[in-house]
């Protein structure tokens, strides 16, 4: 167990030096300079602008930007963004907002998904399943932006039931309504996982041979039905959280959320490099140490699944 | 989530008192003030692209926070007229020599004293060129100032005492004191040399506000300013203070606005454009904004110079149907350009000779584009650059197609993905067709919608015109000690530019803004920015 997490672990080297270099590549590849785009529509005098570079190392060769860059990572320096905020900063103040909402969203999706899809699997074809099969079609086929402004007017301006958008400090209960939206975009994908996973488990032998000992309907649908049919959902809860945190951009925009989507935009547009590279590299150590995670999980749900050697 | 509604509720309710009780004391004496004058106005900007020091602050995220922590010499009223502020007064002879005198007992919020020396280390630092500053080129005419070199102290800025200093310019410049109320050229405490990084992040200002504590600034949040109760200057606080809350898009903003989560807003996002006034009735404003657009044709392009160009450039013009554009693209939220300049600036004029050149007459269009084919028959297309990350597609293709039609040439677009990638192409002139140009005023003059964009070599020249009357006509203009007389050569030089038409004028951005029932007294400044210091609130949360 130890030597597979170790194993695991020694991957996520190769992969991060990979994606950053990619990532902080794609940002240099950029066409257009951005210290030309910080003065507006007005235009620079050229010894102006090499000052400007030169305080940013732009004006120095690729490679030489990103050996610095890298440098100053394993010295916990993330650099500066345009506006002199240290990086390190923009991202301790920003990922535990995307954070909470990402796992609020999760949450959300998780209890209603795999509870309406349960429900649904046990009763095919009953109506109760048919109707969840439309409105999760109704979800799947709406595009999250429309979602979130009738949600924003309707429930925020409209009824007045949440802030219209997320006041500053993100609490709790202003992320509520955009958790929702973001749910939406999965909701119903888990529930339709969870069905067909709980159809196909419901017809297995040992489901009959639990039957046929005699155990009741309660025992044997959260027992022997849910947690066999839960792998294939948690292994997409998993690559959604990842795609949550990105995903948030459109929500967090709308919703002016000050999280990670809603600042990673910002920073891609005025091509801030360390900005995009080092949200980035964090978000690639999320989403591999949570699918690491999941695979430790998967041991729990399936005793079968060892992880000797 | 009830919570929130009976929040609401009695929110609403302590409003409606409050406003009945502002009725019952407004009755018995008119004179007083309605509003509370604890109340925190809350209204919409956006994070500041730079550290807050006033030299390097170019964007209106951060101006708009500078403008209410920091007083400069002047301020601007309403109408763009400059009133003096820190200064005692600003006399000059002959336009060229200036001295300064600044008011006594001014101070820091930190208790230094405003002096002369606050200033000239401040303009100084600004203009350095290590420091790279981005608005260093607004000390560019102050004796000494390079480009080249790095000049540590400006020999054209002298203290001559405690409150007194002298500032020589390289040449005579009369519209010098208008400009003097703009960001570059406010004062910096002795405190901010220190660490001018760390001020950045907090600074101490003299002007009607001061960030509410140490940290007030929090980064894509908000910033939260209070009154500066030491204040002395003409721009008295009419409540407690500021919330500035950066939104990431106008939507979010204006949805708040009717959320009821703000109280002032000086943008309308697209959605809402031709709804928002009838939504907001009299607490809606549309009104022009000095931000002048045009698009520019650099001279280099083919069949574009000499008097071959002079008429397809006013071929172009005519061929252009500004009105239609202003009316169904924008909704009515710009207004036809009837010069370079803007409404809102002293001096502008609808009646330059020559402005016809704007106004839409087909025939006119074909019958000059004809001539024009006489001295060099057309080839190839024409097209109009523009970034594509910026709502610009509608209009272009619009008055591209109205070219199209009208002349019987090809034309289109030319979009750029990003702004940067536009703006380099612009700057580096590697664009081989023409482009959109737009002009923000940095300070209410009619030369700063001339020098800067027509004159010989000129900073944002985009399309490299060159005239040596307009230079000369530019020159005597800034000579001039008398405003009036000034603006009397800048109209001349636009009688010119309207003949050669280095740029085609297009329209007038306009500032729309919208504020709750709560606050009243909103008026916007010449740069679209709210007077926020007028502003009153009747109700406290």
């Amino acid at each position: 167990m130890a030597g597979y997490i170790l194993r695991r672990l020694l991957q996520a080297i190769p992969v991060l030096l990979g994606t950053t270099f990619l990532i902080y590549f794609m940002v240099f590849a950029m066409p257009g300079d951005p210290i030309v785009a910080l003065f507006g529509e007005k235009t620079p005098p050229p010894q102006v602008l090499e000052a400007v570079r030169e305080r940013y190392n732009l004006d120095k060769p690729f490679i030489v930007q990103y050996l610095l860059f890298l440098g100053g990572i394993f010295r916990g320096d993330f650099g500066v963004s345009f506006s002199g905020q240290p990086v390190s900063e923009i991202l301790a103040d920003t990922f535990p907002v995307t954070l909470r909402l990402a796992i609020l969203a999760v949450l959300i999706e998780m209890v209603f998904g795999i509870a309406i899809g349960l429900v649904s699997g046990l009763r095919k074809g009953g109506i109760f399943d048919a109707s969840f099969l439309v409105v999760s079609l109704i979800l799947i086929s709406l595009p999250v932006f429309v979602v979130a402004f009738v949600a924003q007017y309707v429930f925020g301006i409209q009824l007045g039931w949440f802030r219209t958008t997320v006041g500053p400090g993100a609490p709790i209960q202003d992320l509520i309504l955009p958790a929702i939206v973001l749910a939406t975009i999965s909701f119903a994908q888990i529930v339709r996982l969870t069905r067909a996973s709980v159809i196909d488990t419901d017809t297995q032998d040992f489901v009959r041979t639990a039957a046929s000992k005699g155990l009741s309907r309660s025992r044997i649908v959260p027992v022997h039905i849910l947690r066999n049919s839960l792998i294939p959902v948690v292994t997409y809860l998993a690559v959604d959280f990842g795609v949550l945190m990105v995903g948030a951009t459109v929500t967090e925009g709308i919703f002016n959320v000050p999280g990670v989507g809603r600042t990673l935009y910002q920073a891609i547009i005025r091509s801030e490099g360390p900005t995009v590279v080092s949200f980035v590299t964090v978000m690639v150590l999320i989403y591999l140490v949570i699918n690491l995670l999941v695979d430790l999980l998967y041991a729990v749900l399936d005793p079968r699944i060892r992880y000797a050697k | 989530m009830k919570i929130k509604r009976i929040g609401l509720a009695a929110i609403a309710l302590a409003a409606a008192g409050a406003l009945t009780l502002a009725g019952c004391s407004t009755s018995n004496e008119p004179a007083a003030p309605e509003g509370d004058a604890t109340a925190i106005i809350t209204t919409n900007g956006s994070e500041p692209q730079n550290p807050l020091i006033p030299t390097n602050t170019n964007e209106t995220g951060g101006g708009k926070i500078l403008d209410s922590i920091f007083a400069g010499l002047v301020y601007y009223e309403a109408d763009g007229k400059p009133v003096n502020d820190m200064a005692e007064s600003i006399e000059t002879e002959d336009s060229q020599t200036y001295t300064i005198k600044v008011k006594e007992g001014q101070k820091f919020t930190n208790g230094e004293d405003v002096t002369a020396e606050s200033f000239v280390k401040a303009w100084n630092y600004g203009a350095a060129l290590d420091n790279a500053q981005l608005s260093s080129y607004f000390f560019e005419s102050i004796d000494g100032f390079s480009y080249d070199e790095n000049v540590a102290e400006l020999p054209g800025l002298e203290v001559v005492d405690d409150l007194t200093f002298t500032v020589k310019l390289k040449q005579p410049e009369s519209d010098f004191p208008l400009r003097l109320g703009y960001s570059a050229f406010f004062p910096l405490p002795e405190a901010a040399w220190e660490d001018l990084e760390a001020y950045g992040e907090n600074p101490i200002g003299n002007g009607p506000y001061m960030l509410a504590e140490e940290g007030a600034w929090k980064h894509n949040e908000k910033i939260d300013l209070v009154k500066n109760e030491d204040y002395q200057g003409p721009r008295q606080a009419q409540n407690g203070g500021l919330s500035i809350i950066f939104y990431a898009t106008q939507d979010a903003a204006y949805a708040d606005l009717q959320g009821g989560n703000l109280d002032v807003i000086d943008q309308i996002p697209d959605s809402a454009l031709s709804t928002y006034q009838d939504e907001f009735g009299d607490r809606a404003v549309s009104q022009a904004a000095a931000i002048f657009q045009s698009f520019t044709i650099p001279d280099r392009l083919p069949h574009f110079a000499g008097e071959e160009g002079q008429l397809r450039r006013a071929a172009l013009s005519h061929a252009i149907n500004r009105e239609e554009v202003t009316d169904v693209i924008f909704s009515g939220t710009r207004t036809p350009a009837h010069d370079f300049t803007s409404p809102v600036i002293d001096g502008y004029s609808e009646d330059i000779p020559g402005s016809d050149v704007l106004e839409y007459d087909a025939d006119k269009a074909k019958e000059l584009w004809a001539e024009a084919d006489k001295i060099s028959p057309w080839s190839g297309s024409f097209q109009i650059g523009y970034n594509a990350d910026g709502g610009h597609q509608a209009w272009v293709d619009a008055v591209t197609n109205q070219i199209k039609n009208e002349l019987g040439i090809d034309a289109s677009g030319a979009p750029y993905p990003t702004f940067a990638e536009f703006r380099t192409a612009v700057t580096d002139r590697s664009i081989q067709t023409a482009f959109r140009t737009g002009w923000q005023a940095d300070y209410p003059a009619l030369f700063n919608f001339l020098g800067p964009l027509y004159g010989t070599g000129a900073g944002s020249n985009d399309g490299d015109y060159s005239n040596p009357e307009v230079d000369a006509l530019l020159k005597e203009g800034s000579a001039e000690t008398d405003l009036d007389a000034a603006n009397e050569k800048f109209q001349q030089v636009q009688e010119i530019l309207f003949k050669d038409l280095p740029a085609i004028p297009l329209w007038y951005a306009t500032v729309n803004g919208a504020w709750g029932e709560q606050v009243e007294n909103v008026q916007f400044g010449w740069n679209s920015v709210p007077l926020y210091y007028e502003v009153t609130k009747t109700a406290a949360e």
